[in-house]
Order: C-alpha cells, then structure tokens, then sequence
C-alpha cells in the first residue's frame, strides 16, 4: 500500500511564503510540459512591457499548469474565470480600473496594462463570441492567442485552428476520411475585420519580432489581438528540443505568416520568405500530419490554401500602400513602436 | 430615522433608484425581459452622469457574470441583473464567483424558463441559484426590492460571498406603487465609498500580486470547498447584523422570514415574492370562518433560515408549502424540500403538503390558496388521502 503523504493544512500554508525565479512574470516550477512554446511566448510578451501588468487566463494548458493550489508560477495579478470568458474577464478587470481611477481611488498617473491569454480552443471556438465583443466594445486590452492548434490540454482533439488532414482525437486517420477535412479559421483575419486598432501574427522564434509587436501592441489605446503560433510537442509529437526548429519552419513555408495590420486597413507581411521551403518538410516533422504525404489531394489542397492565403496578404500589403498614399498617409511610419 | 420621500415606481424604477443610489462602480448587462426595463431606466442615469457606474453591455449573460467577476475581483462595487433564461446561461459563472469569494450583487426579476417559452413570473430560474454558493433574498414588493438591493451590498461585501436579490418579473417589476425612497447621502453613508481595499485581495493591487481562479486536485478541492461551506454558514450572522443596522435608518426591522398570525395558527401556508399579499388576505377570510390559520414569507432563502422555519411551525398542526417553480422530481418543488428538512429541527412533526402555483405568469388568487389551506386541513385529519406529495394548485384538466 501506498504510504500516505502528509498534506500540509490551509493555515499553515497561509502562514508560509516561497518564492524563487522572481524575476520572470511566470516563474519557473510550473507544469508545462519539457519543449513547450507557451512559457517563452507568455514571458517574452510580458517582459516586453515595462509597466504593472494584469493577466486573465482561459481554462486550458497555460492555466491548469500555472495556477495550481495552493502554489502558483505567477509572480504578475492573475484571474482565471472559465474556458471562454478571457477576453470579457480582462474587460471586467479594465473597466473597474477605468471607473476607480475617475473616481480617484487608483492614482491618476498609475498606469496598468491588461493581458488575456487563451488557447486556440478558447479563443477562435468557445471563447469566440465574448472575445468579437470585448473587440467590438473597445477595451484597452491586449489579447494573446496561443496557437497549438487544437484542444491539447484534453488530449487533442480537432479546433477550428486544426489544418486540413490532421489527425486529431475528433478527426482520426481511417478509410473513409483522412484527418480533419476543413481548412483552418482564418482568425486573425476575423478579428482584423473588427477595424480593431491593431492585429498581428507572430511566431515565438522570432523574439525581437514579438517584442516589437508586444510594444506597439501597448503603445495603442483599444482592443488590440496577437495571434502567435505555438507549436505543441506533445499533440504535434515532434522531440521536445524542436519547438522552435518547428515554429520557424511553418514561417518559412509561409504556412504562418508573419504579419500585422494597423486599423483593420493597413496590412505589412513583415517576413518574406525568398525561397519558401516546401511545405512537405514542415509537415514530415509532425507525426499528427505527415500521413498527408501519401494523400497528394490533400497536400495539394493544403498547399493551395496557403498559396492563396499568402498571396492575398501580399495584395492586401500592396493595397494598404495605395490606400496610405491616397490618404496622405506614412505608411511606414504606422507601423512604428514609439520610444519607451 | 433617516428622511424618506414617497415616489409612485414599478419595481424596476425603484432598483434603478437603489442602483443610482449605490452609485456602484461596474454594471455588465445583457438585455432580457423583464429585466431590460430596469437597465435601460439605469443606462439613463449613466448617460446624464448622474452616476460613475461604468455600465457594459455585455454579449450575453455568460459574459455578464464573467465580466462582473473581473471587475468585482479587480475591487470594483458590481452589479449585474437578468431573468429567467439568463440566470440559466450565468450558472456556471454562478459557481465561479462563490467560489471565488467575489462579493457582487445580481438582481434577479423572476421569470419562467422554456420550454414553452415564457416571459412571465415564476420562481424556477432562482431554483437554478439556490446550491450555487450565493446568498440569495426575496422580495415581496417594490419598497423590499428596494431596500434589500441596498442591504445586499453591505452583506455581500461583509460575508465575501455574492448576493442575489430576487423581485416578481412583471407581477412586481412592471406595476406601479408607493414606494419610501431614502436620500442620497443615507445610502451613500450605509454602503461606504469605493474602494479597492473593502476586499482583502484586489486584483487591482499589482503591488501585490494574487492568483484568482487557480486549479485544484484532490489534494486541496475538498479543503477549499469546507471554507466555503463554514464561511457560508456566518452568512446568518452577517445579514442579522446589516438588517439590524438597517433597522436604525428605516425604523422597521427585517427578518429572514416573516410571520402573518402564526401565534396560535394550526395550519400555515408558506410563500415567497409577491404571493405573501394574497396569501395573508386568504388568512384572513379563513380567519373570519373560524379557522387557525397563519402564515409565513420566506425573506432570506440561502442560506436558508432553518431555525426559524422550526421555531415557527414548532406549533403548528399541517403546513402548506407554496411552490412558484416544479421540481420535476417525484419528492415536491424546491422550497417544500427546503422547509421539510427545517421541519427534522422539530419535535411536533406536522403534516406538510406542497402546491406548485403561479407557474409563467398564472395569476394566484386568494380563493386559490384557501383551497389549498382547505386541501391540506383534510388531508391532516384524513378525511382525504393524497398520492404524492405535491399537487397543482392551478390547473385545467
């Protein structure tokens, strides 16, 4: 028989004060698996920020990993209220620091940056409807899409970021379907349609990148949405040393653009691939997709929807020009972080 | 005593006066009736500034309590209100804010859910409510609503548990009557200014840095839910506190239930909301017929008054318990389990019966509930028997 652990009372854990890796907003300790995407993701945008912060969380790997009672890796103010209301809690939190300081109980010059933070699950699926109207209404918040593509923290089941002819749990490999039939949700497009202040898709590989849009990102008053690829070592099943190797293939076959849009109008792709990789070394790293590779209609589907994906970004950035020289506008100059 | 003014208000004018009183910092709403009418008076106070209320209007419901528990976690004095299918939609969220001991108030105009869609009165959503972990009051008028949005604040923000404040959709919401409205400044001083620090951990506090809404295993879920379940058993205590500090301002004190004629009563009807008029005027043409009878309102429903309940039917021969809301269950509606579990607190066991009443809107009429003190005298002498437990008070068969 098990011997049994002795489990240390509320009060006493009251009374008892630990902390160690103070110096990162998430600290080390937490449960996130070896090779994960998210915690490099999660402190490089934080510490890209030289103000207080406050962070809500969706339900889902980051949280259940990271808040663990009675300890927690979070050294920042953190609230996790269910799977789908991130966007909507962080909305509550801001809007409360909003009135408190009209009313002068928080300082005037005390500022303080709001951050969500969701999966792919709780943000293009369940968390969707709460997330278009936190966007619609405006909040001064910056939303972080963490985007393993699919429901990880579950054991992997399909989401509408899941790609064409992966298997998931809900979309398996058999005779009659070949993984998910669907293309992905174009979500960060979504949420550009909403004219919000600012949009843009990054990958963690790229950390100046996503410093850089951290910061522009909080430079800007308003609902502001980063959708950053995630690449999951434990659903995707590629050796936990490769997280980033990955990351920065799926850029480099353009299969995730790295871009951003000023307005809902203003578009830049910020890499441009010269030579794009072909998008069968990116999928032969993945044992969730690589099957694909003996279906030639679907790789061939799957290429098409990137090909074309890509090649509207580039109309779109080309459009955004004219459009900024029509209005008299610098084009360059809107994509600028000002000096902190 | 504080000066009052008499108003003519439905019930939802005199919450919005409450709420424009309370001056509360955060209000996230979603529209549903009968509720919409009380938040657009509210929206109107926003608009002309007579308020600092940030108001949000929210995608739904779900999103409504997520966003109050953001705010009211961030420090913030919230609110929210809906109805009927909302309060289903918010339950999740319910549990979340208990849980989390984020003192808040919902006000809850009473409406029917679906299927068949109704917009009407009755009970069944607050039903949805009562295991959530909230403490949760009733009102019988608009002057009650108004007065118990004021206490609830104040008990809320003392016992650290979110507070419901129930009111008849329509029946109560939408009719007109005098209702006694305090000044402005009494209000103010009864619920204190904002002020992040009225909770001991403010999201708000980034100088302190807290983690709301962490996981539990099964190591600590257990612990965590016995906090809650002690914590929750001060509740008695700290609306017994606020009803008395109440009691000096308004010159009249409320108490979890109230008694009409139960002194010598024999049999007695038990009611919530706005059926308690009805049920006291049956009182009393039974009375003139010679009959014991009384009756009793439930005012603070969770948690529920199980003392007094057996304290006040100690006495009695049969008890009627008055359902506006079905259990769909073989045993009886939600309060005629509530009040038979009270009734294990005595030693003279009265017979108890229950009527589901007042279903989506259907008027109750004293007729009505003299019938069912008729049905249940004959019952306890056995000159009729029953199959169950519970019956249809109203019903075209």
């Amino acid at each position: 028989m098990a011997k049994k652990r002795p489990i240390a009372l509320l009060s006493e854990l009251a009374s008892h004060k630990e902390t160690f890796g103070g110096d990162m907003p998430l600290a080390p300790g937490h449960r996130m698996c070896i090779g994960c995407g998210i915690p490099p993701i999660v402190n490089e945008i934080i510490l890209a920020i030289n103000e207080p912060v406050i962070v809500s969380n969706a339900t889902g790997c980051l949280e259940v990993t990271t808040g663990v009672y009675p300890v927690t890796a979070w050294n920042v103010p953190w609230i996790h209220v269910n799977f789908q209301s991130a966007a909507t809690v962080i909305a509550g939190v801001e809007t409360a620091y909003k009135v408190l300081k009209k009313k002068g109980v928080i300082p005037e010059n005390k500022r303080i940056h709001f951050i969500a933070f969701g999966g792919d699950g709780g943000t293009y699926d369940i968390g969707f409807q709460a997330l278009s109207a936190t966007a619609e209404r405006g909040h001064n918040v910056l939303y972080v899409c963490y985007n393993n593509e699919g429901y990880q923290n579950t054991g992997y089941q399909k989401s509408s970021a899941t790609p064409i002819g992966a298997y998931t749990k809900t979309t398996p490999v058999g005779k009659a379907k070949v993984g998910k039939q669907e293309p992905r949700k174009d979500l960060t497009m979504i949420m550009a349609a909403h004219g919000i202040p600012y949009v843009a898709q990054a990958s963690p590989h790229i950390f100046r990148d996503l410093t850089r849009k951290t910061k522009k990102a909080v430079s800007i008053e308003g609902f502001k949405f980063l959708n950053v690829l995630e690449p999951c070592t434990l659903s995707w099943r590629f050796s936990p040393e490769d997280t980033m190797r990955l990351a920065k293939l799926a850029v480099e076959t353009r299969y995730w653009p790295v871009y951003e849009v000023i307005d809902g109008k203003y578009w830049k792709v910020n890499i441009k691939p010269k030579k794009p990789k072909p998008i069968e070394e990116y999928i032969a790293a993945q044992p969730r997709w690589k099957h694909v590779l003996k279906y030639p209609e679907v790789l061939e589907r799957i290429q098409k929807e990137i090909d074309e994906k890509w090649n509207l970004l580039l109309h779109l950035e080309e459009m955004s020009k004219k459009l900024a020289e029509e209005e008299g506008v610098d084009y360059e100059e809107l994509f600028k972080v000002p000096e902190d | 005593m504080a000066q009052t003014k008499v108003i003519a208000l439905t019930g939802n004018q005199a919450a919005a006066e409450a709420m424009r009183q309370i001056n509360f910092d955060v209000a996230a709403v979603y529209p549903i009736s009968p509720q919409t009418e009380l938040m657009g008076f509210f929206a109107e106070y926003v608009a002309n500034g007579e308020v600092d209320t940030e108001m949000i209007a929210v995608d739904g419901e779900h999103s409504a309590m997520a966003t109050c528990i953001g705010a009211a976690a961030a420090g913030a004095r919230t609110i929210t209100a809906s109805a009927g299918p909302g309060i289903a939609y918010m339950v999740e969220n319910l549990y979340v804010a208990s849980g989390m001991r984020v003192p808040m108030v919902l006000l809850d105009v009473n409406r029917a859910l679906s299927a068949p869609l109704s917009i009407h009165c009755d009970h069944a959503d607050s039903m949805l409510t009562r295991d959530t972990g909230w403490i949760s009051i009733f009102s019988e008028n608009a002057q009650e609503a108004y007065h118990n949005i004021i206490m609830s604040v104040k008990i809320s923000e003392k016992a650290m548990f979110p507070i419901i404040v129930n009111y008849d959709g329509y029946i109560v919401s939408h009719s007109i009557e005098d209702v006694e409205i305090l000044d402005d400044e009494t209000v103010r001083d009864f619920v204190g200014p904002s002020d992040i620090h009225r909770i001991p951990y403010p999201l708000l506090d980034t100088d302190k840095p807290v983690t709301y809404g962490a996981t539990a295993q099964p190591d600590y879920y257990t612990e965590c839910k016995y906090q809650q379940h002690v914590d929750f058993l001060k509740v008695y205590d700290v609306v017994r506190e606020v009803f008395d500090e109440f009691a000096q301002i308004i010159g009249k004190r409320y108490d979890f239930i109230e008694e009409y004629k139960t002194e010598d009563a024999e049999y007695i009807g038990i009611s919530m909301g706005s059926s308690f008029g009805t049920l006291k005027d049956a009182v009393d043409r039974l009375r003139e017929q010679g009959k014991k009878v009384g009756a009793i309102k439930i005012r603070l429903y969770r948690p529920f008054p199980v003392k007094e309940i057996a304290q006040a039917l100690s006495k009695a021969k049969g008890v009627v318990v008055l359902d506006r809301a079905d259990s769909f269950d073989g045993i009886g509606g939600p309060l005629f389990k509530d009040i038979a579990s009270a009734l294990l607190a005595t030693e003279n066991n009265p017979f108890v019966h229950n009527f589901i009443y007042g279903l989506g809107g259907r008027e109750i009429h004293e007729e009505e509930f003299m019938r069912a003190f008729d049905r249940l005298e004959r019952l306890e002498k056995g000159i009729e028997t029953r199959e169950n437990f519970v019956e249809y008070l109203q019903v075209r068969e």
